[in-house]
């Protein structure tokens, strides 16, 4: 039978698996073994609902609802010196339970700490943008919306910003195909020249050193020359072309192979 | 023969304008040579002036994320080179270290002051690069030769090193792959010797020019508020009135040990980006020579191990592969399956040339990352033009392109 390929996430997977293998955990600490983080950690919990929080790699890790954001994220800049919106994506969920996992990225000056709030949201569901509290967000958000068309509310320009507007699906999901699709394979052309110049362009040549000797066309023949066009048998002349004009130059000897001596002995 | 009368009017008059308040949407770029790569831009001009900038970015998208989530790590590293090719070594760094955290080994000595050393190169070069293109799109072109002489210098040192010149590649996780070679810290010292009168020289060439200053006073100016709000890091950002280095704030290697400045500005323009990144060189210079002191301690107390010790993570050292039959089945498994990190996630900021890049990676066990994101500080460097161009004129375009040092592999991934 053949095996079971599934098709909610078409990703490389290790070919070589022990069964009994158990992959161990990056440790995670209590909120409470770092004085700055438990501080933060209670002004949070006392104006929102905190599902999990805890310390990994030395950065807290603090889970909210999804409606939250823009609070949590204006109390955080505002009340506790997180000034900086480092970085914000989406981990795409759906293979496991339909969800994405979306992350924040803050980065507190005054305080060295670093700190990430995640959520989930269901597929299809968009986030409130944060735009109007970081203005990176505005790139940030238009990236996640490229990547796995995940839209935010509010935001000023949802467009796409990596890939060109009438791109089809969403890159970073686990569904989409590793190799190029039929839609990717003809972007150019059918946008170009439409759909029905396929058949006379033909689909692309990816090798780049590819020589065609019967293609006299595109490729010149060297010593063996015919004008453009010519349909080629593979018994063409020959075309003898001498270096030097006839008759030579001043003081310049014409070197003819045959008159000239080849000393063929490597140990000369 | 009756010349027709309307025949000689000229064909422009008959243009009709439909709309009334004279904007006119320039296209900037993708192939303009002072866009320092693949940067589109929309000007919205009133006259010269610009009302409404919008940068069109992923002209170099090659996926980077995409690709990462389809490779072993280390078959990941020499892509990171692609991102910020002017200092790929940075990257090479940023990444290494990312992984290093998740899977918790700790890197040998010697390994961690040839890694700063590669760092610091990459910064002078980075920055020389910066400098050389910058007052080339100014006009200053000879600037851009004498920079462009100290850059090539840095380059050979490197290439002595790995081979390579622009995609180094020279960083593995869990250390180095090689010790410096003989003439190494010979070339270092000469050319760092020559650097303060190098930096004179520029100096000399720019601070007083009346072109230059004209093109970089008071133009382009970041506020405190609006570098914060954009994300900006680096140069950009101390520029702004921050002093926020990450090797300082948040050490990683051996930056702690180190005496060094941070040079920072409260004017935000392109002048003050231009201090802070000549102050910047002089500060690297000052690092390398500790490093090389640093270097030449570990020599001495004999410790000589490159890559960290962790066989469940980390090949063993050449000798061991070739001549220890365990350390050969951890090295195949390692190669042809790629090594498992635990299940987990890491946020790693390191300070690059350009401002903070940081590597993002959710693992879940797998020889593949589940998700890798990179944030790449030229990206917000970019967006800022948004904000920063409306106001400016069009030759202001370039040199404020040319101050925010942003490069277009790191910007589209």
């Amino acid at each position: 039978m053949r095996a079971y390929t599934p098709k909610d996430d078409v990703q490389a997977k290790s070919y070589y698996t022990d069964r009994y293998y158990v992959a161990p955990q990056v440790p995670k600490q209590e909120v409470e073994t770092d004085e700055v983080f438990a501080a933060d950690l209670a002004a949070l919990k006392a104006k929102f609902e905190v599902k999990e929080s805890f310390i990994q790699v030395g950065q807290m890790v603090v889970y909210i609802n999804a409606n939250d954001i823009y609070g949590v994220l204006e109390f955080l800049r505002d009340e506790l010196t997180y000034t900086q919106l480092s970085e914000m994506s989406a981990i795409d969920w759906l293979a496991k339970d339909n969800t994405f996992e979306i992350f924040y990225q803050m980065l507190s000056m005054t305080k060295r700490k670093r700190l990430r709030i995640k959520f989930f949201i269901n597929k299809g569901e968009a986030v409130d943008s944060v735009e109007s509290l970081f203005r990176c967000a505005d790139w940030s958000e238009r990236e996640m919306f490229d990547m796995f068309g995940i839209e935010a509310n509010n935001h000023p320009f949802m467009k796409r910003i990596l890939l060109p507007y009438d791109w089809q699906g969403n890159p970073l999901l686990k569904t989409y195909p590793l190799e190029g699709d039929e839609f990717a394979a003809w972007y150019e052309v059918d946008k170009i020249y439409g759909k029905e110049a396929r058949d006379v362009i033909g689909p692309e040549i990816r090798d780049t050193a590819r020589v065609d000797r019967y293609d006299s066309e595109r490729f010149a023949r060297l010593g063996f020359e015919v004008p453009k066009g010519t349909e080629i048998t593979g018994n063409e002349e020959p075309n003898k072309q001498d270096y030097q004009e006839e008759g030579g130059v001043f003081l310049v000897k014409k070197f003819t192979k045959d008159a000239s001596k080849i000393i063929d002995d490597p140990q000369r | 023969m009756a010349q027709v009368k309307n025949r000689l009017t000229p064909f422009f008059e008959n243009i009709t304008f439909d709309r009334e308040d004279n904007e006119l949407i320039l296209n900037f770029g993708p192939q303009h040579p002072s866009a320092h790569g693949q940067l589109r831009l929309m000007l919205h001009l009133q006259q010269e002036q610009i009302v409404k900038a919008h940068p069109d970015v992923g002209y170099l998208h090659r996926g980077m994320e995409k690709m990462a989530e389809n490779m072993i790590y280390n078959e990941f590293m020499p892509t990171t080179d692609r991102m910020d090719y002017i200092a790929s070594s940075s990257n090479n760094y940023g990444f290494a270290l990312a992984v290093e955290k998740l899977i918790d080994v700790e890197v040998p000595r010697r390994a961690k002051v040839i890694r700063m050393m590669l760092l610091e190169i990459n910064r002078l070069m980075s920055h020389l690069f910066w400098l050389a293109t910058t007052a080339l799109d100014i006009g200053a072109m000879t600037v851009f030769l004498y920079a462009f002489r100290e850059r090539e210098y840095l380059m050979d040192i490197i290439e002595g090193y790995c081979g390579a010149r622009l995609t180094h590649a020279a960083i593995r996780i869990g250390g180095v792959p090689l010790d410096i070679q003989d003439s190494f810290i010979t070339q270092l010292r000469t050319f760092l010797d020559k650097l303060p009168a190098n930096i004179k020289d520029y100096e000399d060439l720019l601070d007083t020019n009346r072109i230059w200053l004209m093109r970089m006073e008071e133009v382009g100016t970041i506020s405190t508020e609006m570098a914060l709000s954009w994300g900006c890091t680096g140069p950009m950002l101390r520029a702004s009135g921050v002093q926020w280095d990450i090797r300082k704030e948040e050490p990683y290697e051996l930056y702690d040990e180190i005496e060094f400045n941070v040079p920072y500005s409260d004017k935000g323009d392109n002048f003050a980006r231009y201090r802070v990144y000549m102050e910047e060189m002089r500060e690297t210079a000052k690092i390398l020579y500790q490093t090389i002191d640093m270097y030449e301690e570990t020599v001495k107390n004999g410790q000589t191990e490159l890559m960290a010790h962790a066989p469940k993570y980390i090949s063993a050292p050449k000798l061991d592969i070739m001549t220890q039959n365990y350390s050969l089945m951890q090295h195949f498994v390692l190669v042809t399956q790629g090594m498992r990190p635990p299940v987990g996630e890491v946020y790693i900021a390191t300070e690059s040339p350009k401002g903070e890049l940081g590597f993002f990676i959710n693992s879940q066990g797998g020889p593949y990352p589940y998700r890798l994101k990179l944030r790449a500080p030229s990206f917000w460097h970019t967006g800022i033009l948004t904000d920063l161009l409306p106001g400016h004129y069009i030759p202001d375009v370039v040199s404020i392109i040319g101050t925010t040092n942003i490069v277009f592999g790191e910007v589209d991934r």
